[in-house]
């Protein structure tokens, strides 16, 4: 009886909790030098694959310089975890993932018609080796090489399915030593030398810096994967978010992503 | 668990618990047990049986199983010694060692599993020699799970034996040593009988944890099905696609945790708990 009481206490503490950090409301910045349109300001809450840390970081820090009075927070993780947080409730502007199929995860399920997500870059898997190659390795052939660490995203996530289609593409059979839970694991383990090669995106062996290098090969045309953006319909600051999409896909923000080593356009 | 062999408690009116407590006890209870409510709620339990029945759940729940009983033969190989030093040895700075023995407890496991990667990895502090001497490489191994889960575990099992080595009555040890046994002889006759109870308590409970272990395990270890996919780690990745699934793991996983910690509570605890 008491347990109870207090259990419904505890139930009513934690949702209010949930709910005033969810729903802050939008109040109109007068802040001086906002750009053209009306001023914006609030916090726009950004879900965004793994593969796009650094690149979305960069425009969130030139979306805050643009409208002054705005915060962006990222959530950087695998794009399926990321759509199983929205899908259950999580209060999130912008979701931008890794694969449509993966976007239409969450598309699909919202009740309103007024998402369209937009495919705003492109990526392709390359192969990333530690700096100076241990493993000899010059193509896809090699990751079947079962003597050779290597490590995969596994086929769940949107990374593992693109090397899976690779794979097919190629007629290999893969030997991975494990299956990583997002693409930045993968590159992390080849960083670090504990892999002879890992399957990553394109950005990501750019993202490795000196650490890794990256070897192209042909069959990545049979997975080019699309990356989708689209302002949630439940967004708790709609406005801003359109605006942060907007930047995402303005010659700027192509620049900033064409530099990392996505394709655009 | 250090009260063995201590007076039966008389209640004296006006003592017990002050109802003041009792509030936030009840909220306390609530917060421990509700989440874990909410995972039964929800398991599809017509589902059960199939899932069950899939041949990579009944894999990494034997990979589970084997592992934290390895990783709990190891903490208590190496977790009673150290102990028993902590409790009973003339070490000079023995606060600090006893410090250093309780980080893996605070650590975030993704950091151990870091820490780990970094000392016995191919390319390690010590993993390099390893690989180049003997040709032994750890990650993406069974014994790197094992490995793992020790490491996050004995810390567990050194807390619960040293405190029932402090709690334990150092006169039967020297009378023993007083009517010519040696100190081997002694600890293996004597002193590692009396504090039985918390060795046993500690193993049970570095064997829940080694049981549950997942960020240490997937950094140092990785996932691969079959050699590293621990019950915990099929869990996350069946939540990535099938939440469904996941529910249905989190409550096997749950189940054996209980199941264990029961039985080895009533089995050998139960002279310990008043």
């Amino acid at each position: 009886m008491r347990i109870r009481t207090a259990a419904l206490a505890l139930v009513g503490l934690l949702s209010t909790g949930a709910c005033a950090a969810g729903t802050g409301p939008v109040v109109p910045s007068s802040a001086p030098g906002a750009s053209t349109s009306a001023p914006l300001a609030g916090t726009v809450t950004v879900f965004a694959a793994a593969s796009l840390t650094g690149t979305f970081t960069e425009l969130g820090h030139a979306f805050e310089a643009a409208h002054p009075g705005t915060t962006v927070r990222f959530s950087f993780a695998g794009s399926s975890s990321l759509a199983q947080q929205i899908l259950a409730g999580a209060p999130v502007d912008v979701f931008a993932a890794a694969s449509t199929a993966t976007m239409s995860l969450v598309t699909d399920a919202a009740s309103t018609g007024r998402a369209t997500p937009a495919v705003f870059a492109r990526n392709r898997l390359e192969i990333a080796v530690p700096a100076g190659n241990p493993g000899h390795v010059t193509g896809l052939a090699d990751l079947a090489r079962p003597e050779l660490r290597i490590a995969l995203c596994a086929p769940q996530v949107p990374c593992g399915a693109a090397a899976d289609a690779v794979f097919a593409a190629a007629g290999l059979t893969p030997a991975p030593d494990t299956l990583e839970q997002d693409v930045k694991a993968v590159l992390t383990k080849v960083e670090l030398g504990e892999v002879d090669a890992g399957l990553v995106y394109r950005t990501d062996v750019i993202a490795g810096g000196d650490a890794v290098q990256g070897i192209e090969f042909p069959q990545s045309a049979a997975a080019v994967t699309e990356d989708p953006i689209v302002v949630l319909p439940d967004a708790p600051h709609p406005e801003a978010a359109q605006a942060f999409v907007d930047l995402v896909r303005s010659p700027h923000g192509r620049a900033v992503l064409s530099a990392a080593g996505f394709e655009v356009g | 668990m250090t009260r063995a062999g201590s007076a039966p408690v008389r209640r004296v009116p006006g003592t017990g618990v002050p109802p003041l407590l009792l509030l936030p006890a009840a909220l306390g209870l609530a917060f421990l047990v509700l989440p874990v409510v909410a995972v039964l709620v929800r398991t599809p339990w017509s589902a059960l049986p199939h899932q069950l029945a899939r041949p990579e759940v009944l894999e990494s729940l034997r990979l589970s199983l084997v592992s934290a009983v390895l990783a709990t033969v190891i903490c208590l190989l190496l977790g009673v010694p150290l102990a028993w030093v902590l409790a009973r040895g003339e070490l000079r700075g023995r606060s600090l060692v006893r410090a250093l023995v309780t980080v893996p407890l605070v650590l975030p496991p993704v950091v151990g599993g870091v820490a780990l990667l970094l000392l016995l990895g191919r390319r390690g502090v010590v993993g390099q020699y390893l690989d180049a001497w003997f040709g032994i490489s750890l990650p993406f191994s069974t014994a790197a799970v094992v490995i793992a889960e020790a490491f996050v575990a004995m810390p567990f099992l050194v807390i619960s034996v040293e405190g029932a080595l402090r709690a334990a009555d150092r006169r039967y040890d020297d009378a023993a040593a007083t009517l010519g046994a040696s100190r081997w002889l002694t600890f293996r006759r004597v002193t590692l009988p009396l504090v039985a109870p918390g060795v046993t308590a500690g193993a049970a409970l570095s064997f829940a944890r080694a049981l549950g272990e997942f960020g240490a395990t997937i950094t140092f270890a990785g996932n691969f099905p079959g050699v590293t996919r621990t019950m915990p780690l099929s869990v996350y990745l069946a939540l990535e696609t099938d939440p469904d699934a996941a529910i249905v793991l989190s409550v096997v996983l749950l189940a054996v945790s209980v199941v264990v910690l029961a039985a080895l509570r009533g089995r050998w605890l139960s002279g310990v708990r008043r």
